[in-house]
């Protein structure tokens, strides 16, 4: 255990109280402090995530056996869409920014976030598109039933729940950029002397690129949602053939956001795995210097690809092989960030508490993702597949058990510095093994169903795709019942438990792991001197 | 807790109830804007209701960091920050511009001349597809803005206010008060008379050129860019408003006034933005 030696810088917090600000709700709403904002941002996360959940609960209730029993169809589409838009901009995207919030000022030795008013702007203007979101459900005409990708002409129609969601996507994006500005700021203005850019925690380098692509791609979308508008009620023509426009032309303002997007959603579950691999092997991360170029390599190369969304629209033939070649190029930095995790472990002394079992379970189903994400980048086959539930089951691998086990990682690895208690290790890998079984149960028949041709957004289908639509839906209600298990282990860890150390994990490395746990409720006022044994890089 | 003035502890300010009214501000925008779309009643209180909160926000945000600003709690460090901030937010809006720029070649080089193709023959009989069009189903006609009038002109207003808002920062630098607030009135001015002679072409165009913004994608797209550019000359107009009268409040030295900078900056990206209007939308 270094964590004695390691819990002297700690010294220089004398106020770890704080009193001096409003109390009770006043003090949630008000706070400029990083930590409570990404409170406030986990919770809020876990909340949609619910929320979310829920709505995905009813989806597969209804798919459970062939013919429609308990919803409408508009019903059931409005239900599929709601679902996509708040897991994706409700929970996963703003569980990352909690863990930004939370952890990049500890990390970088920053006081708190650069712009500390303006980040709890970034927060509470989630709320609103959030009621947005779930009120157009009591709207006439109900919720939008698009499904997450909004395309027109079906979006041109919809009622004025469509208004809704459109409104909610422009505040969304407001929340995003400010947000992004605020991380790119701390990270490149308020490093402690001493921590240069290559030195500094990977998961910070993965929220740098993060939130380059965010400010490069919110806007696209917000413009391409007020295009959607102004041709729903302004008489526009930008997606109307009979004007002159082309609904195909929202495709490609869409998913110059969309591929980006789903970026932004791995990338920072890829910086917390980076941090949880090292300090289960005992090692430092391999090839640091790789992931950060792969990071930056990623993020580029996402805004070049986003036609293999697109095979079948009628682009042209050299547009396929183009966005074909361009989207497995992708494949060869994501390679190398697999290949330095594996390498990280080997030859490590691991061991394997739940922090680690979910990096692993990341590592293994997102590498299923990923590839499947390369079978469907062949132009020739996404054309059979395009549509179907391997579609389906390919995006939940990376955006389930990659980002989501991450984010579960990222939670068992930081909530002893959190709430100044250890977790319950059995309730943890109980709640490990539930997740990895169960989702294994939900997802990979899909694979199959979409092999025999099962279309995706469908409330009904055919009889010979019943066995394993069952079997599915069974999976999903076991993952999503286990999800509880996350609340039960939270609020006892915040109740009580085990006290935790400075350094709970005896190979975690960072500032972070240099002060009290709970962490002080301001920490570094001053930068602290930066110890290169802390170092990543 | 916000710390004393000091030369090395970064500002962090203290609580602040300001994002929860903008954020209401945005919900009363955003319900009172879909209620009147949908002619649902009263739904322009709402709007109007979300616009009078937004006010109030900003002028007391604003108040707020004017007022750290002008008590020293800026050091070096977090004036480096504004300069970060204030750049990425530029690059958010290039990216919003880019959007309609992207729907613009898109209609130009693909879908339109695609709907004049061989494939749509039998569908769109007689369709030429020449820009700039009000689309196939087109029945009325329309004259397009030239681009000599009105357009040359503000594109020389713009250019020449570029050059009054630098003459004016010569001016801060080298303490000259009456340069910096000439400049800065010159700036104001020509912008003001930009936003004039774009709400005449406006006008023109809605009553004698048949061209609006239900004009097929050529009304789309010319309306979509050259109002959202209008709306951000507006913007910047006000903030250079704020800023002279800042100016003669006293505020800003030779040496610090990032605010001046920030609008300057800003006023220069809605420049560079006109310019490639005036080139794609207007001139080609
Ligand atoms: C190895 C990296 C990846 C590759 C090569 C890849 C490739 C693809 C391709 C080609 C499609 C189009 C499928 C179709 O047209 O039917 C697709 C769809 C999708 N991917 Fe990926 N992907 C990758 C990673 C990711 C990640 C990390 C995420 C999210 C975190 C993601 C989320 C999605 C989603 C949501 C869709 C569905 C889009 C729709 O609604 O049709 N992908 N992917
Ligand atoms: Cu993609």
């Amino acid at each position: 255990m270094q964590a004695s030696q390691h819990a002297g810088h700690a010294g220089h917090h004398e106020d770890d109280s704080h009193g001096h600000g409003p109390t009770g709700l006043m003090r949630w709403i008000t706070t400029t402090n990083h930590k409570d904002i990404g409170t406030m941002y986990l919770w809020f996360s876990f909340a949609m995530f619910l929320v979310g959940g829920a709505m995905s609960l009813i989806i597969r209730a209804e798919l459970l056996s062939p013919g429609l029993q308990y919803v409408s169809p508009e019903f059931y589409n409005q239900m599929l869409t709601l679902h996509a838009l708040i897991m994706v901009f409700g929970a996963i995207m703003p569980a990352f920014v909690g863990f930004a919030n939370w952890m990049i000022p500890m990390m970088i030795g920053a006081p708190d976030m650069a712009f500390a008013r303006m980040n709890n702007w970034s927060f509470w203007l989630l709320p609103p598109a959030a009621i947005l979101l779930t009120a157009s459900l009591f709207v006439p005409g109900g919720a939008a039933g698009t499904g997450w990708t909004l395309y027109p002409p079906l979006s041109i129609q919809m009622g004025m729940g469509m208004d809704m969601a459109i409104f909610a996507v422009h505040i969304l994006g407001m929340s995003s950029i400010m947000g992004s500005i605020n991380i790119i700021t701390t990270v490149l203005n308020m490093r402690t002397p001493g921590m240069t850019l290559m030195k500094m925690p990977l998961f910070c380098w993965t929220w740098l690129v993060t939130a380059f692509l965010l400010i490069a791609s919110m806007p696209i979308l917000a413009g391409a949602v007020t295009m959607l508008l102004t041709d729903r009620h302004f008489g526009t023509s930008f997606f109307n053939a009979a004007g002159g426009g082309d609904p195909v032309l929202f495709q490609h303002i869409f998913w110059f956001f969309g591929h980006p997007e789903v970026y932004i959603i791995a990338l920072p579950a890829f910086g917390v795995v980076s941090h949880v691999i090292p300090a289960f092997s005992r090692k430092h991360l391999f090839g640091y210097t790789s992931m950060v170029y792969a990071i930056a390599a990623i993020g580029l190369i996402s805004f070049f690809v986003w036609a293999h969304h697109m095979y079948v629209t009628g682009i042209p033939l050299t547009g396929q092989l183009y966005f074909m070649y361009a989207t497995m190029l992708i494949a060869i930095p994501t390679g190398v960030k697999v290949f330095n995790w594996v390498t990280t472990m080997w030859r490590g002394s691991l061991s394997f508490e739940t922090p680690m079992l979910f990096a692993l379970g990341f590592l293994v189903l997102f590498t299923i993702g990923g590839l499947t994400g390369l079978v469907l980048a062949m132009t020739a086959v996404d054309i059979q597949l395009q549509d179907t539930y391997y579609v389906v089951a390919h995006f939940h691998y990376v955006m389930v058990a990659g980002a989501l086990f991450s984010a579960y990682a990222g939670l068992y690895y930081w909530l002893p510095k959190w709430t100044g208690h250890m977790y319950h290790e059995g309730l943890g890998k109980l709640h490990f093994w539930l997740s990895m079984i169960f989702f294994n149960i939900a997802f990979f028949p899909q694979h199959f169903l979409g092999l025999a041709g099962m279309p995706r957004r469908i409330p009904d289908y055919a009889q010979q795709f019943a066995d394993f639509n069952m079997i599915s839906t069974w999976g999903s209600f076991g993952f999503g019942f286990s999800q509880l298990l996350v609340l039960v282990v939270v609020f006892k860890a915040m109740k009580g438990g085990v006290k935790a150390e400075a350094r709970p994990w005896d190979g975690a490395r960072g500032l972070e792991w240099t002060v009290p746990s709970p962490a002080p409720h301001h920490t570094f006022e001053d930068p602290p001197p930066f110890d290169p044994a802390e170092a990543h890089g | 807790m916000s710390h004393p003035a000091s030369a090395n502890r970064y500002f962090v300010p203290d609580p602040s109830h300001w994002p929860l009214v903008g954020s209401l501000a945005l919900l009363l925008l955003a319900s009172g804007a879909v209620l009147t779309m949908n002619s649902i009643a009263n739904g322009g209180f709402v709007l109007m209701g979300g616009f009078a909160v937004l006010a109030v926000m900003l002028f007391g945000w604003f108040a707020r960091v004017i007022g750290e600003s002008e008590s020293g709690s800026y050091n070096v460090q977090v004036d480096r920050s504004f300069r970060w901030a204030m750049a990425w937010f530029i690059f958010s809006e290039v990216m919003f511009f880019a959007a309609f720029f992207g729907a613009l070649f898109y209609v130009r080089v693909l879908s339109v001349p695609d709907l004049a193709s061989a494939d749509q023959a039998g569908l769109w009989e007689g369709f030429k597809g020449q820009w700039p069009t009000a689309g196939p189903a087109a029945k009325d006609v329309f004259t397009p803005m030239h681009a000599w009038g009105i357009p040359a002109i503000n594109t020389l207003l713009l250019l020449s206010s570029g050059v009054t808002v630098t003459w004016a920062h010569w001016g801060l630098i080298a303490n000259k008060r009456q340069q910096l607030i000439t400049g800065l009135a010159l700036t104001i001015l020509l912008g003001l008379v930009f936003i004039s002679l774009q709400a005449y072409e406006y006008a023109e165009a809605y009553s004698h050129l048949g061209l609006k913004m239900t004009t097929g994608v050529y009304g789309s797209t010319f309306y979509m860019l050259t109002g959202f550019h209008g709306f951000h000359v507006t913007l910047g107009a006000t903030m250079l408003i704020v800023i002279l009268v800042r100016t003669l409040k006293g505020h800003f030295t030779a040496e610090r006034h990032f605010a001046f900078e920030a609008v300057a900056w800003y006023w220069h990206f809605v420049d560079v933005v006109w310019l490639g209007l005036f080139v794609v939308v207007y001139w080609l």
